[in-house]
């Protein structure tokens, strides 16, 4: 896995952007410090641009009941992407790639790029 | 499938329209809305040299220029079916041949033929009338001639104290023309209101300077020998020297053509039609002014309007309307003085009582004519106000609504303090709006929830109503009336409307504003905690980042606020579609030195970037990649330049003209004037982005009525207009205030925009702002008159901001950790983002996409054209 930066130096619901075996990953970072990492394209805007978008939550019925889904909005036309899965809220057909993430000793740490969605 | 017009060309019809004033105007506007253009093809023949134009606000052409008025500035209609002549004159009609003819001899051929040809005025037969320097007041052309007339004119006279002659009066006072009023009748405005609301009137109109004389017959006008207007002379008085007269003495139906091919008019002139405006041939019409529905003509556009929309029914062959008589209630306010007269205002129905309030100190002339019911309570017939109009959007609709007033009826034009201000239910049936015919009832059917009005859906508040129906749409009386039914009706129907900011706050942002000033909160964290719920998005955090910066000035990057900011103000710039940015450094009023200009192209050759001159007076430098904003602005802050906010929901520019230092015709120093109000608002954070505008004469050249505030410079002073926008609706700024000095107009300006950023939704510019609180009758009342007291803290609030501005780009170049946000990749900073491509035009770059991401691999090379 590429170590990309420290914890801290990614602030509470906000993104940065990694170079990941050269391709440009965002990574954010949640209100509770969960980490997830995505590709930075907007397929919408269709430019690098997904790590700069706001952060936030929204809730989303399920069949067993409401469940708060932390997304990001795209900066360019606000399409909403689902943090965990990279799947656009507004949206089922549309998602973006998905990388493995952890934190280790309070680094980022940005692994493979997931085969599948996960759900 | 083929276009079925191909097929039924030979059996198009043609329909000739002959006047092309602001009643032809809508009727063809309604005929291409509702399809008529489909069969037909219209000809419209206009005689004046220009398309239709607000005649209503024609004494405000000196003001804001021909173009403003028009409603028709491109010239011709946007369908292809619709040919407009102007500067054509029809001469003659042959009814049973169905032609017409034109002044050069053309003959058109019609199948149904439109007159809209209005009314002229009338010119009492005085000797002298034919001089030169004597006026009608119609056209544009006439307020031209006028205004030609009115240099070094030592006075001049207006004939006629009706409704028109006040308009022409105000022209020629604007003018700076010492102006007489003369007037036949024992008072002004003898149609409208009675000799002692005529009197209060005059009082009012006399101390603006004008001059008024009632009773007087005009005897003649006296010429010099280059057969100018020299003198007026009435009867019994002595000759009154001056140099212009105008003639405003009442107006004929243009019915000429009609009555001389043997078309029936009516005793008193005007074509006479019937219900359905069609007139003694079957194929002729006619509508507005030069039409006698049932022998009686009208002199107002909204008759003249439903008219129109009467004959289109009528020629669709639905469902056909009727024009049955019309609400000749006004509302108006002449030289400054409102004006209302509605409903039997002479109280001439059997066994009717007079209300009469009267303040002669204050000006203020109240009638109410009431009569007494079957079961022993009181409805109003009608009424006249004088001096304050304000209880009219109320009381107009209780006319002929059956309505019963309250037990002390004389409460409704008592002042406020004085046990004013009651109560009222209208039924459902009475007419809110008269100037486009809207009831109650449908105003409730607008916001109910099986309405389909606004795209599909009910409509949300009042300004939505008023959008969506065109209640209140016209001349804006009943705004305050349309707000309280649609108010009334959420309450009652005990549906709260949904007017959440989002999933995230059960609030509006007024609320949520007054919530965060009150507790003094400074963090998001905070204020969700509080009053929230879930962790916010991208609707309800840049909202509250706004309010934190109206309320605070910090910097919007410092601490956690850096991630609430929208996509723009997050980086201090303004991004673009391929992922760069464009900066726009702060160029106020448009003023610049060479010097400055010089540094802002070597910066853009610099840092390789494109080019623009904006619609705000400034320069666009565009294409700049994240990294490289902090450099681009540490040589724009060395050469002594600031942000320009262009990023932000807040004071973009203030544009101006040259003004009095340079041109030949500003009368004031419109550049200074802006240069001081852009840098007294600069860096101002409000619900959405704010522009301004000065010009330095009524010339108008800084398109300020286009604004968010506008100011244009008077011989006395600045007037000021409020709640313009170009955008994808545009809105002409109205005049809040008039003559105002430097002082008193910033005193205005502060006090205006921090009533709109307190108040208004997020993202409501102020000419829908202005709709949801009521008008600009509402905004003049906290603003002008102070009549909410919030006067003195409002203004406090804005010195605040003025105190407390910094420029927040040479804040961020100066600070390491806000800093440390602009690189391209966190972990490799001197790594340009591959996906950044540029192409080039016009020998510059342009944005450039790319259908997936760019990977840099191992092999492609970094970067694009720098």
């Amino acid at each position: 896995m590429t170590p990309v930066c420290r914890l801290d130096q990614i602030r509470r619901e906000s993104g940065v952007t990694a170079l990941v075996d050269g391709e440009a990953v965002a990574v954010f970072r949640t209100y509770d410090d969960e980490v997830f990492a995505l590709s930075n394209f907007d397929p919408y805007g269709k430019a690098s641009v997904l790590s700069r978008g706001i952060v936030g939550t929204r809730t989303v019925q399920r069949e067993d009941g409401d469940e708060q889904v932390p997304f990001v909005a795209s900066p360019l036309l606000k399409q909403p992407f689902d943090l965990r899965t990279g799947a656009c809220l507004d949206d089922p057909a549309v998602a973006v790639p998905t990388w493995q993430v952890r934190v280790v000793d309070g680094v980022v740490l940005v692994g493979a790029r997931r085969e599948t969605l996960a759900s | 499938m083929t276009d079925p017009t191909r097929h039924t060309r030979h059996l198009r019809k043609q329909l000739v329209v002959v006047g092309h004033g602001m009643v032809g105007h809508r009727f063809v506007q309604a005929a291409i809305e509702r399809g008529l253009t489909e069969t037909y093809d219209i000809v419209v023949l206009g005689e004046e040299p220009r398309p239709a134009y607000d005649r209503v606000a024609l004494t405000s052409f000196f003001e804001v220029g021909a173009d403003a008025l028009s409603f028709l500035p491109e010239g011709a209609y946007d369908d292809p079916r619709v040919t407009l002549r102007l500067n054509t004159e029809v001469v003659a009609l042959d009814a049973a041949a169905r032609t017409v003819t034109l002044a050069g001899g053309e003959q058109l051929r019609y199948d149904e033929l439109v007159l809209a040809t209005g009314a002229a005025p009338f010119v009492p037969p005085v000797p002298g009338k034919d001089l030169d320097n004597v006026f009608v007041y119609r056209t544009i052309e006439d307020l031209e001639a006028i205004r030609e007339a009115s240099r070094g004119a030592r006075a001049g006279a207006v004939i006629g104290g009706g409704l028109l002659g006040l308009e022409a009066a105000n022209a020629l006072h604007q003018l700076g023309v010492p102006t007489h009023v003369v007037e036949m009748a024992p008072r002004l405005m003898a149609v409208q209101v009675d000799d002692a609301g005529g009197a209060t009137l005059k009082r009012h109109i006399e101390e603006l300077g004008l001059s008024v004389h009632t009773g007087v017959m005009t005897e003649l006008i006296d010429g010099d020998a280059d057969g100018k207007v020299s003198a007026i002379k009435f009867k019994d008085q002595d000759a009154l020297p001056l140099d212009l007269v105008i003639f405003s003495a009442g107006i004929r139906p243009r019915d000429a053509i009609a009555r001389e091919a043997g078309i029936d008019v009516a005793e008193r002139g005007g074509v006479l039609v019937d219900e359905q405006c069609r007139s003694s041939d079957e194929h002729v019409w006619a509508i507005g002014e030069c039409a006698a529905p049932g022998g009686r003509m009208y002199g107002l556009v909204a008759p003249g309007y439903t008219m129109a929309e009467v004959v289109v029914d009528t020629l669709l062959g639905g469902a056909a309307g009727a024009f049955t008589g019309a609400d000749m209630s006004t509302k108006l306010k002449l030289l400054g003085v409102d004006v209302a007269s509605f409903g039997d205002a002479f109280g001439t129905t059997e066994d009717c009582l007079e209300l009469v309030f009267a303040d002669a100190v204050a000006g203020i002339y109240k009638k109410l004519v009431v009569k007494e019911n079957a079961t022993g309570g009181f409805e109003l017939l009608g009424g006249i106000l004088v001096g304050d109009a304000s209880a009219y959007g109320v009381l107009r609709p209780m006319v002929g609504s059956g309505m019963e007033l309250p037990e002390n009826p004389e409460e409704l034009i008592l002042p406020a303090g004085r046990g004013g201000g009651v109560e009222l239910g209208l039924p459902d049936e009475a007419q809110v709006c008269s100037c486009n015919d809207v009831t109650k009832a449908q105003i409730k059917a607008a916001v109910s929830e099986d309405s389909t009005l606004n795209d599909g859906g009910p409509c949300s508040d009042a300004g939505c109503v008023t959008r969506c129906t065109r209640a209140g749409a016209t001349c804006g009386s009943c705004k305050t009336v349309v707000k309280k039914i649609v108010e009334d009706h959420f309450a009652a129907t005990g549906k709260t409307v949904d007017r959440s900011l989002c999933e995230h706050f059960a609030m509006t942002r007024q609320e949520l504003f007054e919530v965060v000033a009150v507790h003094g909160y400074n963090r998001f964290d905070d204020i969700i905690e509080g009053h929230g719920r879930g962790r916010g998005c991208d609707i309800c955090k840049p909202a509250v980042a706004s309010i934190l910066a109206s309320l605070l000035n910090h910097h919007v990057l410092d601490g956690s606020n850096a991630t609430l900011q929208d996509t723009n103000d997050a980086y201090l710039a303004n991004l673009q579609k391929n992922g760069t940015y464009s900066v726009v450094p702060r160029i106020p009023g448009g003023e610049i030195t060479p010097d400055r200009l010089i540094v802002i192209g070597e910066v853009a050759k610099e840092f390789g970037l494109y080019t623009k001159i904006t619609g705000g007076q400034r320069i666009d430098l565009f294409g700049a990649r994240m990294e490289d904003l902090p450099a681009i602005w540490k040589r724009l802050v060395d050469a002594g330049m600031e942000s320009g906010h262009a990023y932000g929901k807040s004071l973009r520019t203030v544009k101006s003209c040259v003004g009095s230092t340079w041109c030949r015709y500003g009368v004031q120093d419109s550049v200074g004037m802006a240069i001081e109000l852009e840098l007294r608002y600069r860096g101002l954070r409000s619900p959405h982005k704010l522009k301004g505008g000065v010009s330095g004469c009524a010339r108008e050249c800084a398109e300020a009525r286009s604004k968010d505030f506008g100011i244009i410079a008077t011989e006395k002073g600045w007037n000021l207009y409020v709640c313009g926008n170009g955008g994808a609706i545009p809105a002409h700024a109205q005049l809040l205030a008039g003559d105002l000095d430097s002082a008193t107009l910033i005193r205005y300006l502060d006090r205006f925009l921090m009533y709109y950023i307190r108040t208004a939704d997020r993202l409501q510019r102020t000419s829908y702002w202005m709709d949801a609180i009521g008008g600009l009758d509402r905004i003049r009342e906290v603003v002008v008159d102070d009549a909410l007291g919030l006067g003195s803290e409002l203004e406090a609030a804005m010195a605040q901001h003025v105190d407390s501005y910094f420029d927040e780009w040479k804040a961020t170049i100066e600070d390491p950790e806000k800093l440390a946000r602009f690189v391209s990749f966190v972990n490799a900073p001197g790594t340009p983002d591959p996906n950044i491509t540029f192409r080039e035009e016009r020998g510059q770059i342009q944005a450039a996409t790319n259908d997936g991401p760019v990977s840099l691999g191992a092999t492609i090379p970094v970067g694009a054209p720098r």
